[in-house]
């Protein structure tokens, strides 16, 4: 039986009065790309933060790569890795420096090697020796995306990986993310608002709203229940109460 | 052996990792370097001029005075540094937005205090050992011929920063960048009752048992004993180093709950704000 690389099992996260995220059940298969999506406020940060053990749930249980992360989370965290525009590196280390900062943190065996490796697939050899925070936000993406790699992880968490990036850049990333998941086999949790992206990249979606998952499914499957065209008339139908789900 | 050593090498790995990421900022960042030493030469230089008029006003007795004033600041000087070392060290990765990466690495808490403690004893050399180098070369004040007792009052002094500095990094993370202020001036408000310049017995009858209650405060006295009567008083390093073992440890009992409490609330994730 295949594990699934991501487990999440009757998850709550409650600050006070707010219910951030309210009993959610989903599973990552593994080798697949399953995104996360959600309007503002519906609560795909909060369960990637507890995913990566930033933050404790109120209630429910999440396993990933079999380690249960109130117990055993840095196991998990040396396999797996996670990239986010709103996360910065240190602005004034250069790239190769903030690599080699992540490969010791990570315990990458070689790391110059990896590094060279990274920088050839990402085209980041013009940059390697700029300091990070003299970078365009194109090259700023790459370099979190090659930061997130180091450890060639199991397990890559993307939180809206081409967020401000031109249409251009954004298809490279789009492609360089699916070539390295057919190469490596890696599972790939995907937050995103860009619907076509999600479309392209993901073959399990899990719909968040209000804290709650309110549908799932592979994209096609919501497509063909919404009675919809693209991923983003159904991301609409949902968040604005539109229209129920056709029954299957 | 076998079993432990890849567990081992991992663990001083990461902790390298972290503190190869400050060598990287210091070795691009001349401003920072220079703030190092800034401080303790400045303190040094008027302390020094402060202690050679002294010893042209009043003769023998002023240069005693002047000595155990050059030895308190130099002393009190690696107190501060290290506090600071550690304190500004944590400040960095919230001001540089990266707190969010080494957090979901695998890297410990704990292996996060070893490598602040690791900047800390650097910042401290780097700052300090030019002030000990200018006294000696402007005031022929040469802390040291004291003997290697002095090792002992530097270790001791080092870990009450220490001790402080955890206190500050667990109200950074209660409180966020808000507490960032307490990184420089916390110290400063145990100095009265640490008698750095002038003995216990000046300070009130009821501050003494405060005053006693601090690690520093036995150093001190310790220093002042050594300089001026010649002798090494054993008591006090033993009291300074007892007090210590319990400061640290309810330092690390408060780091390790107010992480944890920051893990519940969701303080890690927007500490910078």
């Amino acid at each position: 039986m295949q594990m699934n690389a991501i487990q999440v099992e009757n998850l709550t996260k409650r600050y006070g009065e707010v219910l951030a995220v309210n009993d959610i059940s989903f599973a990552a298969p593994t080798g697949a790309t399953v995104g996360l999506l959600g309007g503002n406020g519906a609560g795909k940060t909060t369960t990637i933060a507890m995913l990566l053990g930033l933050l404790v749930p109120t209630a429910g249980r999440i396993t990933v790569l079999g380690h249960d992360m109130a117990k055993d989370r840095f196991a998990a965290l040396a396999r797996m890795n996670f990239s986010s525009p709103y996360v910065a590196l240190p602005a004034r280390l250069t790239v190769r420096e903030n690599m080699r900062v992540y490969g010791h943190l990570y315990d990458v065996v070689r790391i110059d090697d990896r590094i060279a490796v990274l920088s050839r697939e990402l085209d980041l050899g013009a940059i390697l020796d700029r300091p990070a925070g003299q970078l365009s936000a194109g090259q700023k993406t790459r370099v979190a995306l090659a930061k997130a790699l180091i450890n060639r992880p199991e397990l890559l968490l993307l939180d809206e990986p081409t967020a401000s990036l031109d249409p251009d850049t954004g298809d490279l990333v789009r492609t360089w993310l699916e070539q390295y998941r057919a190469e490596s086999g890696c599972t790939i949790l995907l937050a995103s608002h860009n619907m076509a992206e999600v479309e392209r990249l993901c073959s399990h979606v899990v719909m968040l709203k209000q804290g709650q998952v309110v549908d799932r499914g592979s994209p096609d499957e919501l497509l063909l229940r919404y009675g919809r065209h693209d991923l983003e008339d159904v991301f609409l139908d949902i968040a604005r109460d539109r229209r129920q789900a056709v029954a299957a | 052996m076998s079993v432990k050593a890849p567990l081992v090498r991992p663990c001083l790995r990461r902790i390298w990792g972290l503190m190869y990421r400050h060598l990287a900022l210091y070795r691009r960042s001349w401003p920072r370097l220079l703030e190092l030493a800034y401080w303790p030469v400045l303190q040094m230089c008027i302390w020094g001029f402060t202690a050679r008029f002294l010893a042209a006003r009043m003769g023998n007795p002023g240069l005693i005075a002047g000595a155990t004033l050059l030895g308190a600041v130099l002393l009190w000087e690696v107190t501060l540094r290290s506090q600071m070392g550690m304190s500004i060290s944590f400040l960095e990765e919230i001001w540089s937005r990266n707190l969010g990466h080494v957090f979901v690495s695998p890297l410990r808490p704990f292996e996060m205090i070893a490598a602040l403690i690791g900047m800390s004893i650097i910042r401290m050399l780097v700052g300090v050992i030019p002030a000990v180098l200018l006294a000696w070369a402007l005031y022929a004040f040469n802390l040291f011929t004291i003997g290697p007792i002095v090792i002992l009052f530097f270790i001791n002094l080092m870990i009450m920063g220490w001790s402080v500095a955890l206190g500050v990094v667990s109200l950074i993370l209660r409180h966020g960048a808000g507490a960032e202020p307490l990184a420089w001036g916390v110290l400063f408000g145990l100095a009265p009752f640490c008698a750095v310049f002038y003995p216990v017995s000046v300070l009130p009858s009821f501050l003494h048992p405060i005053a006693y209650a601090l690690p520093a405060t036995h150093v001190f006295e310790g220093m002042r004993a050594a300089l001026l009567q010649g002798v090494t008083r054993w008591d006090h390093l033993a009291a300074a180093f007892a007090l210590n073992l319990i400061w640290l440890a309810a330092a690390a009992l408060l780091f390790g709950r107010q992480f944890h409490a920051a893990r519940v609330s969701g303080a890690l994730i927007s500490i910078g704000e």
